[in-house]
């Protein structure tokens, strides 16, 4: 096999992979960066915005692109409500005490997942994306009138895939102005820094901490949403997102977003470099293996700040 | 105008106040004077409803305000200046502003005033808080709780760790709020800046409040300020 066109093909697929990773880990670092929580759950609401898509889609019916398009906006916009919902309803009431919070979001992992069992069942299943093209990926060759674009047979992308890409850029370049340039991220950013003081300058913290977690979970979903055409609704689906935001939190630096950018595209494009050559489990070991030696080594993380 | 009413406040399982009183009108200013730990902090965090009270009542123009919730604290018209200046570090100091701008609903011409009343502030709007030096932080504290038009002023030892020209300027800016007929409630160690300033002292230990006096009695009293502050 020509080396060079799998390794575009390769970092295409991880850039998708990273796509969707940035999404999940960033919902999980605002919620752990403001309301200072581990939300073991946050794989379910990702697997919930791909569940719900389905639905969606399949109620809508009609051409792809309807159903696709309504889904986009309603299964984050139903998932962020299901998550304020939840905060309002058991976090609230826990009083965001770290240790409770993780207890209460596994029992949520199991109730969401098993809810989806019992109602969507054990089976994977597709939505269509929007639009398909096949695109080749071109490749250059010496030939005997110098370079020359060659296609290798075979070896393609679709034009849904680098849409994916595209949509993850769009939207996180969106939430970076709501958060540096909007009064909603002005305010999330002084709960953030100091909660007690935001409360003293009329900053209603409950209820920030409530579209925060709406927030988190929305942003899980919407990842799921433009990546269930490639890889189909399933009740399991949660997992691995979780186990590559997590990572990508904790190598970023806790509650540093930038750095949780950077950490989840470097760990998507790894995980699709190495999946494709590899194996995908090989991909998650080494992930795994480099956490515990940001742990070890540097545990307020590559781009967190050390702690005077 | 703000009175408080036997508080019992207690961090877990340890109580700070014991049955605390105080009051203050419009154009007063208390001063709490005590040792280190008497539970001035706790008293102005209780006001603030950061903590709940086990009984006693908060009483602002004839309203118990004291199961508020905190946030809506600060719309009552109270503004707060906590021991430490606690700035949002990392906002720059116009967002500082614009935050104590949105607690007391005020537009522009509120920044204008506040701003005007600290020109070293308007020319470093951009800087990040935590950039500011120590007197100049203190000065953002001072004019983000001034964004809410405050009537009553909680200042936690504003003076702590300044030298000497910035003390005078944050004792000034004090007594001109003061004639605004802003009701101060004041922590301050320094028994020199309590006598120009008070009109009454409350001495704080063990988190009661022993005795409230005008500080004009207190001026020639060493015996009294040496029992409660040890000077
Ligand atoms: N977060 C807390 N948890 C437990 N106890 C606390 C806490 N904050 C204060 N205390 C205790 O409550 C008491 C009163 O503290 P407070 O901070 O009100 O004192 P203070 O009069 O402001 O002292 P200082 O002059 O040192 O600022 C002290 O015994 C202190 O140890
Ligand atoms: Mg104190």
């Amino acid at each position: 096999m020509d080396f060079g066109p799998h390794l575009i093909l390769a970092t295409l697929e991880g850039a998708i992979t990273a796509a969707v990773i940035s999404l999940t880990a960033v919902g999980l670092s605002i919620v752990f960066g403001i309301m200072r929580i581990v939300n073991v759950a946050h794989g379910e609401f990702f697997m919930l915005g791909a569940i719900i898509a389905w639905w969606v889609a399949t109620a809508v019916g009609g051409h792809p692109a309807v159903g696709f398009v309504v889904a986009i906006l309603v299964a984050p916009a139903t998932v962020g409500v299901i998550a304020a919902a939840t905060d309002w309803l058991v976090l609230r009431r826990i009083t965001y005490d770290p240790e409770r919070t993780i207890v209460a979001t596994i029992g949520l992992l199991y109730i969401i997942q098993q809810a989806t069992l019992m109602t969507f069942g054990p089976d994977a299943r597709p939505v269509e994306p929007p639009f398909n093209r096949r695109l080749a990926i071109p490749w250059v060759e010496f030939g005997d009138g110098g370079l020359s674009l060659v296609w290798p047979w075979g070896l393609g992308t679709t034009s849904y895939k680098l849409a994916v890409i595209v949509a993850a850029v769009v939207i996180l370049t969106a939430l970076w102005l709501v958060m540096k340039r909007t009064r909603l991220g002005l305010i999330m950013r002084a709960t953030q820094l100091d909660s007690e003081m935001a409360m003293a300058f009329g900053i209603p913290v409950t209820r920030v901490y409530a579209v925060v977690f709406g927030l988190g979970a929305g942003l899980a979903a919407l990842g799921a949403v433009l990546i269930v055409p490639v890889q189909q609704a399933h009740y399991l689906m949660g997992g691995d997102p979780l186990l590559l935001s997590f990572i990508a939190v904790i190598i970023g630096g806790l509650g540093s977003l930038p750095g949780t950018l950077v950490a989840a595209v470097l760990i998507g494009l790894s995980d699709g470099i190495i999946s494709v050559f590899f194996s995908p489990t090989l991909a998650k070991i080494l992930a795994t293996l480099l956490v515990a030696f940001v742990l070890v080594f540097r545990p307020e993380g590559l781009f967190g700040r050390r702690k005077t | 105008m703000l009175e408080v009413r036997r508080i019992e406040v207690a961090y877990g399982q340890v109580q700070a106040l014991f049955g605390l009183s105080l009051a203050v009108g419009p154009g007063e200013i208390l001063c709490l004077l005590g040792r280190n730990g008497a539970g001035k902090t706790t008293t102005l965090k209780a006001i603030m409803n950061h903590l709940p009270l086990r009984s006693g009542q908060i009483i602002l123009d004839g309203v118990d305000i004291s199961r508020l919730p905190a946030d809506r604290i600060p719309r009552l018209g109270i503004g707060y200046i906590p021991q430490g200046r606690r700035l949002f570090s990392e906002l720059s100091v116009a967002e500082n502003l614009e935050i104590g701008l949105m607690a007391g609903g005020s537009g522009r011409e509120v920044r204008e005033t506040v701003l005007g009343l600290f020109p070293r502030l308007q020319e470093r709007l951009r800087q990040q808080a935590s950039t500011l030096s120590g007197g100049e932080q203190q000065m953002l504290a001072f004019a983000r709780a001034l964004c809410i038009q405050p009537k009553i002023l909680l200042l936690d030892e504003p003076t702590e760790g300044l030298q000497p020209s910035m003390i005078a300027l944050i004792q000034d800016m004090v007594a001109r709020m003061k004639r605004r007929n802003v009701a101060i409630v004041l922590v301050e160690q320094r028994v020199d800046a309590v006598l120009s300033l008070a009109d009454n002292v409350a001495f704080i230990e063990d988190g009661r409040n022993r005795e409230t006096l005008p500080a004009v009695e207190l001026a020639d009293d060493q015996e009294r300020l040496a029992r409660y502050v040890g000077v």
